[in-house]
């Protein structure tokens, strides 16, 4: 594989709050090539967006990247790049697109200002040229008559409108990656459809390299080329998106595939994942899923996994990999034997 | 359907005026729930789906009277809602209840979770004291929650046990029927199927009846017995939830099906991609609502000229489009209103001899 266009390394993100320190990423390491989507799935505290947000360094107090964190992009380590320098990196070269379209845009100015702005941050042309790029991207991103949406506000929009009006932004100074953190979240479906078929025909033609954060395994196995799964604050699995459907190895993956409700199948009932997330305060010792896992066994208590190599570019932190035999073995998860409700 | 059904809705209707200027005049209205006509079966879960601000929870609210509906009739087990009289309705709540979307403003945060599940018990006059407390306890432990949480906050639960009080404090009162608004958008996909089956275990066991408000299509899949499509207030199909996933009819429902994203890397998709919004509902399209973003292949002028009825095109599936036949709007009318594409079967209507039985009981119920 050739180098590269971000690669994250052993990245630590913690967040000291009075009493605790919350670990939201813990070690989180994986790359996007150039052009490559990248898909990151998880449920809501898995550290997924803090990710997002430590690539860009948005991380506010009482939030910290870690010392030993690398973030590799374009030959640079974002963690120790000076502010200068990462404001020419964020909107110019890394774009991010967020899930809520209506508080990322400022309800004040025309949604044609705003995307202007981004050229006009960025010091390239004249008012009137970056007027003029911002209606071509609006363009780009379907919305009809460009040039008279432009000067609405963004409450004359709708969500789907909305949201193509932030992918334009996204795209003004034509940037290497756009993280898009949950960007159909709050979409209805057929606008989600929509966007998604937009994503992707813009990164074909743009060849832009996309980091595609979801809790929607719909959404990843339609446009994500990779997939990282994300539990705990790690990465549980890694793996190309056909085989991770195909042949899911970590039992976290294989849960949340089958807990997940399917528009082909019937009426039968739902296979749960019991118990919840544990909080970022306090991971379990181990395996961080182990309390919640149906193979369980003495190795998972004691010994934290490391990434075993399943095969070429599959990745899972299980110990299943050493003792596959056991998976004949499935038994209640703690959390059920210790009749400890939810 | 042989018995009666338990909840009967016909022709509700729900809009909002608009108004203009300090004196509030009317300006306008917004057509939120406009015709929408059900049965549901005792035992039965009927749902509606469709996009935000296609009416499904106004409709939700005002057969529970939450909202004042504007017109029509809604007979709950043979009673009418929209006649009785505060007192009466009040008692009447006591058999028809709502679990919330959003579990977080949904609770009071200043009551405990005990006195919010009690709260109904009192009102309704059913347990006093000690056996109050009892009671709150074995509705938490029903819920899957552990009894002594009942002095706890609701801050101090997470976003799926906050749904399962909501859950408990609906079922307190040993309601009939339950309207669930939107009860797991708001969950992650692992606490999303707990909660999915512990309503389904409550039905079962309970005999409950439900109205699913949903906008999720795959987890209106795994609740009903049957489903009702909205679009701009009306109901635009409505089917056995089998026959609508097979062989849904009306080309919005086609749409919206196609739109699900699978998550199955190796299946190619024939997705059929709607062209821009839903129209505002203050200033619907005529004629059919859906036609202006229709990607019905006979779709012609007639299409926004006649306003389709809901037909029952195959046994028990009911459609709103007059090009899919069998329809009562003849070919003559259609031609008078600019029709000039004739309504052949261009959708998939399998011949109703080779049609499989229809597996659902007339009470709706599945084995």
């Amino acid at each position: 594989m050739n180098e590269p266009l971000l690669s994250v390394e052993n990245l630590r993100t913690y967040f000291y709050t009075g009493s605790a320190i919350a670990r939201s990423v813990d070690g989180v390491s994986f790359s996007i090539g150039q052009g490559e989507t990248l898909g990151i799935v998880g449920e809501s505290g898995c550290g997924k967006s803090v990710t997002a947000l430590s690539i860009l360094r948005l991380i506010q107090q009482p939030g910290r990247i870690e010392a030993g964190s690398r973030i590799m992009f374009e030959g640079k380590d974002l963690v120790t790049l000076d502010d200068s320098a990462m404001r020419h990196v964020r909107g110019n070269r890394i774009s991010m697109i967020f899930q809520e379209p209506m508080s990322a845009l400022n309800p004040v100015f025309t949604v044609g200002d705003q995307v202007a702005e981004v050229a006009r941050v960025h010091g390239t042309g004249s008012r009137r040229d970056a007027w003029a790029r911002a209606v071509e991207m609006l363009t780009l991103t379907g919305i009809p008559a460009p040039g008279d949406r432009a000067r609405q506000y963004p409450h004359q929009l709708s969500g789907g409108m909305r949201q193509r009006v932030l992918i334009a932004m996204a795209l003004m100074m034509n940037p290497a990656l756009i993280i898009a953190d949950e960007p159909t979240t709050a979409l209805d479906v057929t606008i989600q459809a929509q966007i998604l078929d937009l994503l992707t025909d813009l990164q074909t033609r743009l060849g832009t390299s996309i980091l595609m954060i979801t809790h929607d395994l719909g959404v990843i196995a339609e446009t994500a080329s990779r997939v990282v799964v994300m539990y705990g604050g790690e990465v549980v699995e890694e793996a190309e998106v056909k085989q991770l459907f195909a042949d899911a190895h970590h039992p976290y993956t294989e849960g949340l595939m089958n807990a997940m409700p399917q528009i082909g199948a019937g009426r039968e009932r739902l296979n749960v994942i019991p118990g919840t997330v544990p909080p970022p305060t306090a991971w379990p010792s181990g395996c961080r899923f182990r309390d919640r896992c149906s193979f369980a066994w003495e190795m998972c208590e004691k010994e934290h996994p490391p990434l075993y190599q399943i095969s070429a570019g599959h990745t899972s932190r299980c110990h299943l990999a050493v003792e596959p035999e056991r998976r004949a073995d499935p038994h209640l998860p703690l959390v059920e034997q210790v009749g400890a409700t939810l | 359907m042989t018995d009666a059904p338990l909840l009967s809705v016909r022709n509700l209707r729900k809009s909002f005026p608009i108004t203009k200027g300090i004196f509030g005049r009317k300006a306008g209205e917004v057509r939120a729930v406009h015709d929408v006509s059900f049965d549901i079966a005792s035992g039965e879960t009927l749902s509606l789906v469709g996009e935000s601000g296609c009416g499904k929870t106004t409709t939700g609210r005002a057969i529970l009277r939450l909202i004042e509906p504007t017109a029509g009739e809604v007979m709950f087990d043979g009673r009418d809602v929209r006649a009785m009289a505060p007192a009466e309705l009040r008692k009447a709540r006591r058999e028809m209840q709502i679990i919330f979307q959003d579990p977080v403003s949904s609770l009071n945060p200043r009551m405990t979770i005990g006195a919010a599940i009690r709260e109904g018990l009192t009102i309704h006059r059913l347990f006093e004291g000690s056996a109050a407390d009892a009671r709150v306890r074995q509705l938490l432990d029903e819920v899957g929650l552990r009894a002594e949480y009942t002095t706890r906050y609701p801050h101090e639960f997470s976003g799926g046990q906050r749904q399962r009080i909501g859950i408990a404090r609906a079922l307190a009162v040993e309601p009939r029927f339950i309207v669930c608004d939107e009860p797991v958008s708001a969950l992650d996909v692992s606490v999303q199927a707990q909660v999915i089956n512990l309503l389904r275990d409550l039905q079962r066991d309970r005999d409950l009846t439900y109205l699913f408000i949903a906008h999720d299509l795959s987890v209106v899949r795994h609740m009903s017995d049957r489903v009702a499509v909205m679009y701009l207030g009306k109901i635009v199909e409505l089917s056995a939830a089998e026959d609508l996933y097979r062989e849904p009819l009306m080309p919005y429902t086609q749409a919206l099906l196609s739109a699900v994203p699978v998550a199955d890397p190796t299946v190619q998709k024939q997705r059929i991609l709607l062209e821009g919004d839903v129209p505002s509902p203050a200033s619907p399209p005529s004629g059919c609502v859906f036609h202006p973003r229709c990607h019905h292949p006979a779709k012609d002028a007639a299409c926004a000229k006649i306003d389709p009825p809901l037909e029952e095109k195959a046994p028990s599936h009911y459609a709103a489009c007059i090009k899919q036949t069998p329809t009562r709007i003849t070919w003559d009318d259609q031609a008078i209103a600019g029709g000039v594409n004739p309504p052949v079967r261009y959708l998939p209507v399998v011949d109703q001899l080779q049609r499989p039985r229809n597996p659902v009981p007339p009470n709706g119920r599945q084995p």
